[in-house]
């Protein structure tokens, strides 16, 4: 802060009331960081007091029941643990396939809260873990922002973190997803990184190691890291910035760091086996290269050195080439060149729609809209390129990691949604740079009118200059600022003074002119910032509030007469939990997987995990074909209740059937009798009179309208589709209705057991199923086939 | 570039002469160090000749036999950097802090190594 770096410079002269200001600069900065901390987390508490201390959304509820496993059986279980209630048929590995850090995360808080009888529940240390970390973030992006540009910097940047909407949204209490401890494992490596690099200490070198394990083990976005890193290294080898400690900061980090991620089951032997790994590879044997050559021109002469130079040159081109024809070789043996699917849909956004229907189907995979950067970054958005510049001032290797952090996350922010999340820390750090730089500037400006104001009639050269008065000289060695960067190109060209203050030569330090401005426009300016900064809030906890709360398990909706709450998906899972056996299966579409195993603790077929896409096309297709087709997959993968979303009654958007081109294009992927065109009348999805036969065939349309029109008097009107549908009155032959929730939002249907007597044709004629026919034990075999 | 071949050779001698000279200017502790890294990149691709004619079955195994060797090089030339006293940058680092943190991250790999061993 312009406060603190003042009274360093004047130490010498007043040595007691200086440390003493220096003390108090120091404990300022304290209590503002436990502010900062305690905003961070009171901002994400909104959902807790509009609705309830409840998990939110599909993927928490996975963690959330792995997190339950681990507390009560312990870590040895929870490594080797298989699940059978999922992916019916073929379970899940969860200890090979989880990224564990959330859970350990979490379940180790609530072990040490045991121990010290603080009996908090499961639930509730998990619901709350993600504000807590995200005050840890913001602790972390202050000591990062510290590294680069100062104390002042670190606390504008800290704040600005504490509140940005888009990290909100994935964080707020009951948000217990991987990103939550994530991001701040994400700043802290980062933080280490840039101390290494700026002290070469190889302690800190260490802790970035570990601090890197600690990412790996809790979110698949580690690779950001494992490439970003290199890309900066070699960004410093070009721009002629190598040094030692660019080695000791990058050579350990590789070595451990990839010895340490494949410690992490989820990752294994893909640590060195998958392209995203190669990156750091490649930089390693560059940086090894260029510290050999280095060295060499550090201990020769420079004639001997380029003698050697040519001579590494012609060898080394060869052999560099043999290895690279080797390499080239080995990578385009695979056919996706080594790449795991979500990132070639990262590096190439069309591919995902081309070739996995399944990553293009979710949402948060999508790009992001223009307003969207607006809405999850607000104030920063303009602020970033200012900080930019700021960066650019003095460029130091942190500044400019800083930079190459802010453009990789920018790009890649524009790909996916989601990633705006990693977006959010860099543009804070760039934002609060800025803030700070202009802040400098400002507070200068006033202060150096109210010094000279004081002194009026000292204008004197050398011997009893003030320390304060002399203090704007010495800060003009330091940075320039982007506002002044105007008025100083015209002063330094023209050598025109600021107002008509002459600064005889003191030192050669009064060469350059003090970095002001008039103090009526840095008054009005500070003004400014401050209601820019005002501005920056109100919309935070407006996003925070009314934006990113809602759990999206309970769905409220404001009337005339009051609130309404919808709990309909709570009130399904219950009945499921209480109403049917242990081992029955429930078939859904993959979104609620997660949901029904960890509430209603059923075994289902497809889950949000999404890692079989032939076993969710299975599904798709069941739900795309007409009854009887559906019922013999049913059958083969033995479930015994189907559960389908509906909102047409009052008007849920995100339903099934909404979702349900969806399941055509998936199921269509890898059962090519299931033709997108088909349900499509003139290209356009109807579910109105004027609908395809398939369309109104299908399970999914039978399930969801069934008896619909008994709402609303025989009209059938859908609210989402806003039409009134096509097939209203109709009966079902293999499904029967076992349950409606109270705003008809999750219907529960029994799948009938194989009839025991056929009337009519024989079976014979109509064997034309598509999976295997074996039916589950408990159905008699009909003597008479 | 060379003007024939025989200057070449010439100043291939010269310049293996003033490496040889420079090299052995330097003082015996940083030569020591030389030696411990030689000797780590030595076992690895002793390791790795080994891998390539029994094949690598227990991968792990061998990604943790040669990842330690590598391991130690890099710490060692991280270690010799900061104790080198031609290195600007780390003069005011005492050589017993330098080796601490010589020996802690050591440990810290070799720890993961034993995990990973398997």
């Amino acid at each position: 802060m312009a406060v603190a770096v003042d009274n360093l410079n004047n130490k010498p002269t007043q040595p007691v009331s200086s440390t003493l200001r220096f003390a108090f600069g120091n404990v300022l900065a304290f209590v503002i960081l436990l502010l900062i901390g305690v905003l961070a987390f009171s901002i994400r508490l909104f959902s807790v007091i509009k609705y309830e201390s409840v998990i939110h959304e599909f993927d928490p509820y996975f963690n959330y029941r792995v997190t339950q496993f681990l507390t009560k059986n312990g870590i040895y279980d929870f490594w080797n643990w298989f699940d059978d209630r999922t992916w019916y048929p073929l379970g899940r590995v969860i200890g090979g396939t989880v990224y564990p850090g959330l859970t350990l995360t979490a379940g180790t808080i609530w072990k040490v809260l045991q121990s010290l009888n603080i009996p908090l529940s499961v639930e509730t240390v998990c619901v709350f873990t993600a504000p807590v970390f995200s005050a840890f973030a913001s602790w972390a992006a202050y000591l990062l922002t510290k590294e680069v540009k100062g104390t002042g910097a670190g606390l504008t940047a800290a704040v600005l973190l504490a509140m940005v909407p888009s990290y909100i949204s994935r964080s707020v209490a009951g948000s217990y997803d991987n990103e939550a401890v994530a991001i701040f494992a994400l700043i802290f490596t980062f933080y280490l990184y840039v101390k290494t690099l700026n002290t070469g200490s190889l302690f800190y070198a260490t802790l970035n190691s570990i601090a890197y394990f600690y990412m790996v083990c809790s979110w698949g976005g580690y690779t950001f890291i494992i490439n970003l890193i290199p890309m900066h290294v070699l960004l410093c080898i070009v721009t002629g910035r190598y040094s030692s400690r660019l080695y000791i900061a990058y050579a350990p980090l590789v070595v451990l760091g990839t010895l340490l991620a494949a410690l992490v089951p989820v990752v294994g032997f893909n640590a060195v086996m998958t392209s995203e790994h190669f990156a750091s590879f490649l930089v390693f044997i560059v940086i090894h290269v260029v510290a050999l050559a280095y060295y060499i021109k550090g201990i020769l002469s420079p004639k001997m050195f380029k003698v050697a130079a040519t001579l590494v040159v012609s060898v080394g081109l060869v052999v560099c080439c043999a290895v690279v024809a080797v390499l080239v070789a080995v990578v385009a043996s695979s056919p996706t060149k080594g790449w795991s699917g979500r990132s070639l849909s990262l590096l190439d956004p069309t591919y995902a729609s081309k070739y996995i229907p399944i990553i293009a189907s979710v949402s948060e995979h999508q790009p992001p809209t223009w307003p969207s950067y607006f809405m999850d970054l607000n104030v920063l958005a303009f602020l970033v390129p200012a900080g930019i510049i700021a960066c650019f001032s003095p460029l130091s290797d942190a500044s400019s990691f800083v930079i190459l952090y802010l453009v990789m996350s920018v790009y890649f922010s524009g790909v996916m949604v989601r990633l705006m999340l990693v977006l959010a820390p860099a543009a804070c750090i760039m934002s609060g740079i800025a803030l700070s730089e202009a802040f400098d500037v400002f507070t200068r400006s006033i202060k150096y009118y109210i010094t000279n104001l004081s002194e009026s009639l000292q204008i004197d050269a050398g011997d009893t200059v003030p320390g304060n008065n002399a203090a704007p000289q010495i800060d003009v060695l330091k940075n320039d600022k982007k506002e002044d960067s105007l008025k100083e190109r015209p002063s330094r060209k023209n050598k025109k003074k600021e107002k008509e203050i002459e600064k005889p030569s003191v030192k050669s330090k009064t060469e350059k002119k003090p970095l002001v401005l008039p103090v009526e426009a840095s008054f009005f300016a500070l003004f400014l910032t401050v209601l820019l900064g005002g501005f920056y809030v109100v919309h935070s906890v407006w996003a925070a509030a009314e934006a990113y709360s809602a759990p999206s398990i309970v769905l409220t909706s404001h009337s005339h007469d009051g609130l309404h709450v919808f709990d309909d998906f709570r009130e399904a899972y219950a009945w499921l939990s209480h109403n049917t056996e242990v081992d029955d299966k429930v078939a859904s579409w993959w979104d609620y997987g997660y949901q029904t195993t960890a509430m209603a603790n059923r075994t289902v077929i497809v889950d949000n995990n999404t890692w079989n896409n032939t076993h969710i096309a299975t599904v798709g297709t069941a739900m795309s074909s007409p009854e009887k087709a559906a019922w013999e997959i049913f059958n083969s993968l033995d479930v015994k209740y189907v559960l389908v979303v509906f909102g047409g009654l009052v008007g849920y958007p995100s339903d099934d059937i909404n979702k349900f081109l969806w399941m055509v294009r998936i199921g269509g992927g890898v059962f090519p009798h299931i033709k997108e065109p088909d349900y499509l009348r003139d290209g356009q999805y109807r579910i109105d009179s004027q609908a395809t036969p398939t369309m109104l065939n299908s399970l999914m349309y039978k399930l969801s309208y069934f008896r619909f029109v008994e709402t609303d008097g025989g009209k059938g009107y859908d609210r989402v589709r806003r039409t009134e549908i096509g097939k209203k009155h109709f009966k079902l032959t293999r499904f029967e209705e076992v349950f409606t929730t109270h705003h008809w939002m999750v219907r529960i249907y029994k799948v009938k057991p194989q009839k025991n007597r056929i009337r009519g044709k024989t079976k014979k004629s109509k064997s034309k199923t598509s999976s295997a026919t074996p039916r589950s034990g408990t159905i008699k075999k009909n003597p008479w086939h | 570039m060379a003007r024939s071949g025989t200057t070449t050779k010439d100043d291939a001698h010269a310049l293996f002469h003033s490496l040889r000279s420079a090299y052995s200017a330097i003082p015996t502790n940083l030569k020591i160090i030389d030696l411990y890294v030689v000797f780590a990149v030595l076992t690895a691709l002793i390791q790795v000749v080994y891998m390539a004619i029994v094949g690598s079955f227990p991968f792990n195994s061998f990604l943790s036999g040669v990842l330690s060797c590598v391991g130690t090089a890099v710490l060692a030339v991280c270690l010799r950097i900061q104790v080198n006293k031609e290195n600007k940058e780390f003069k005011d680092l005492p050589p017993e802090r330098a080796f601490a943190d010589f020996v802690l991250c050591n440990l810290v790999l070799h720890l993961v190594i034993m995990n990973f061993l398997g």
